[in-house]
């Protein structure tokens, strides 16, 4: 008999080798993606602050997340004297790992999913990836200082707060599934013809709410508010130990905008996916064509910027992008018109739709970023105690009379928004009760001493 | 009535093994590193290791819904409370005082005692019908029902009554502390 650990290897590969060289091409894609995503934001945040953004790196700065990750790499690595040494190496690790591991449950199209059709789903990836926050806890506690504690702090209340209001709203929309596995949940508003966000408009306004501050984005970025805490959990932390931290939250923020879409916006499906079953509505499948067009105009924008920059490498660096854009609409554009390539119709699409919905989402959370002031501490609690929490657990009793009623009228797909619209209305004036009562008895005078004990 | 013997129409892989064996004895590593270490906070993260352990045992038994809601709750929730509590406590003056209980011969007693219990029933187990470790058979994976829904199926429907006492007695418990927090202010 060998070695049982060797025998067990072999079994493990055996088994599972394909999802292993998938999960592996995701550690490996990840950063890449993530950088651009950085990208994307600095070059938004130029936009709307009127600047041009980096511009140096590339044609209009489209190397600069390799140059970054580069300077990472190589700029030293500091562990302060007085750290925790096994904590502080352990938690930017803690923190990426949790992030990577709830990817493997999402489901990018009906075909691509490395977890496949796990009962618990969803489950699934909100457990692992609020797992992170022992990263920037225990990192933040491993520093040994005050900036850095303070920041943990503010980051475990946040998530403590606001993951029950996130996880109603999860409750919510999964009333209408019946199921946690991620491929059920797409399948059956699929099967419906409308998306939850229909039928559940308060509930995914709660979960967008709550996945901010999750993942400590501004406006409720208050762990790592620069102008308070320095970085706060992440102040003493440098070089790859800190990017580590940065890939987290980037994966964090994929992972919650994939929860989201895969649960209220309809997942891979494309709009209005359903309606060519009905008669005179042929011409919406003509949105087949949208992602080939989109593609090809921007790929006619880049050869249209091509003859303009400055460098002959830059050229041909952005002849290259406008290449890319237009095989991309090639092969976006095969199964629409090839009859045999008919088939793989659902996954290549349905990725893109995937893959389109969460950068909207991402997009929606940047412009928040440069739009709206950070909050103060104690305008975060109450937001999240005395308004979401009670709103979400308003709206899931009465989305479940809602369904409750749609059943007893038999009432199916877009019939249900007839019981659900009104549990919506009712749940918008409790809002606005709860809203009223707040100001009533809010702006207590010992305001300033329940928030002094964060503010650092 | 004869010995029954333990009915394996499975053969457990290795790999089953190899895990099993894993997760079980980092268990009671962290169990043990957990009540050893002087620094609170690691004793925290040896808690969480045991509890993500467990957890991995009960991933093995196909018992998804339990491995999950062990995390969320257990890992996610309430370490995520008694790591932001131990952090709000002055550490070095924690570690000045004295951490564990001395009482040794009581300890030394209870412990006895559990071991006796256990080791009594191991040993009458298959000798008297009805007492003793439950003798169990294995099931094809396949043939369970989905764990989310069996534990809802045995929440709402066999154990409705308890299910709801439980409830009632954590809300008594919530509104308590709602109540004490508030008179202070």
């Amino acid at each position: 008999m060998t070695n049982p650990i060797i025998q067990a290897t072999i079994e493990f590969l055996k088994a599972f080798w394909a999802p292993l060289l998938c999960g592996v091409a995701i550690v490996a894609v990840l950063p890449l993606i993530v950088g651009y995503i950085v990208l994307v934001e600095r070059k938004l945040m130029a936009d709307m602050q009127a600047r041009l953004g980096p511009m140096r790196v590339g044609p209009h700065g489209l190397l600069q997340p390799i140059a970054d990750a580069v300077k990472l790499l190589i700029k030293e690595d500091i562990i302060p004297d007085n750290a925790d040494k096994l904590v502080f190496w352990l938690a930017p690790v803690l923190s990426v790992g949790a992030a990577l591991l709830s990817l493997a449950g999402l489901a990018i199209g009906p075909a691509f999913q490395i977890a496949q059709d796990i009962n618990i789903g969803i489950l699934f990836v909100v457990g692992v990836s609020a797992l992170g926050i022992f990263g920037i806890v225990l990192g933040g506690w491993a520093s040994n200082s005050h900036y850095s504690l303070m920041g943990a702090l503010r980051s475990s209340a946040q998530l403590v707060s606001y993951e029950t209001a996130a996880g109603m709203a999860l409750v919510s929309a999964l009333l209408f599934t019946g199921t946690l596995n991620i491929k059920s949940i797409v399948e059956a508003q699929s099967n419906e013809g409308i998306w939850f966000v229909m039928l559940a408009p308060v509930a995914f306004f709660t979960y967008l709410v709550a996945s901010i501050a999750e993942t400590n984005r501004a406006p409720f970025d208050l762990p790592e508010a620069e102008s308070e805490l320095v970085a706060g959990y992440m102040t003493e932390f440098s070089g790859f130990r800190w990017s580590l931290y940065f890939l987290a939250e980037y994966a964090n923020m994929i992972v919650v905008a994939s929860v989201a879409t895969t649960l209220f916006l309809g997942g891979w499906l494309r709009p209005f996916s359903k309606v060519h079953e009905l008669p005179g509505f042929h011409l919406l499948n003509l949105l087949d064509f949208v992602p080939v067009l989109l593609m090809v105009a921007i790929g006619v924008y880049c050869l249209q910027r091509t003859p303009k920059q400055p460098t002959r490498v830059q050229q041909m660096f952005m002849f290259a992008v406008a290449g890319l854009c237009f095989v991309l609409g090639l092969v976006l554009l095969v199964p629409v018109v090839v009859p045999i390539a008919k088939p793989f119709y659902a996954g290549i699409h349905g990725g893109f739709w995937f893959i389109l919905k969460v950068s909207l989402y991402i997009y929606f959370f940047m412009w928040l970023r440069f739009t709206i002031p950070r909050y103060r501490f104690d305008q975060l609690m109450r937001l999240g105690w005395h308004f979401l929490i009670p709103l979400s657990i308003v709206n899931v009793l009465l989305v479940g009379v809602a369904l409750i009623a749609g059943s007893y009228f038999h009432l199916q797909g877009w019939g249900l928004l007839l019981v659900t619209t009104p549990a919506a209305i009712i749940t918008l004036i409790v809002a606005f009760l709860i809203l009223a009562i707040e100001k009533e008895h809010g702006a207590p005078q010992d305001q300033s001493a329940a928030s002094d004990f964060y503010a650092g | 009535m004869a010995r029954r013997r333990i009915n394996l129409p499975l053969r457990i892989s290795m790999l089953d093994k190899v895990l099993f064996y894993f997760f079980a004895g980092t268990a009671v590593a962290s169990g043990v590193l957990m009540v050893t270490r002087r620094n609170v906070v690691h004793s925290a993260i040896f808690l969480i290791t045991a509890l993500l352990a467990t957890a991995g045992i009960f991933l093995q038994l196909r018992a998804e819904f339990l491995f999950i809601v062990q995390i969320i709750l257990y890992v996610g929730g309430i370490m995520v409370l008694f790591v932001f509590v131990i952090m709000l406590v002055n550490l070095d003056v924690a570690l000045q005082q004295i951490q564990f209980a001395r009482q040794r011969w009581v300890g030394l007693f209870v412990a006895l005692a559990l071991a006796a219990q256990v080791s009594f029933m191991f040993w009458t187990s298959g000798k008297m019908p009805g007492q003793g470790l439950p003798v169990l058979t294995a099931a094809a994976a396949t043939k369970l029902p989905p764990n989310s829904e069996a534990v809802a199926r045995s929440l709402f429907e066999s154990y409705l009554l308890p299910f709801e006492i439980a409830s009632v007695l954590l809300l008594v418990a919530m509104i308590g502390a709602v109540v004490m927090a508030k008179k202070r202010a």
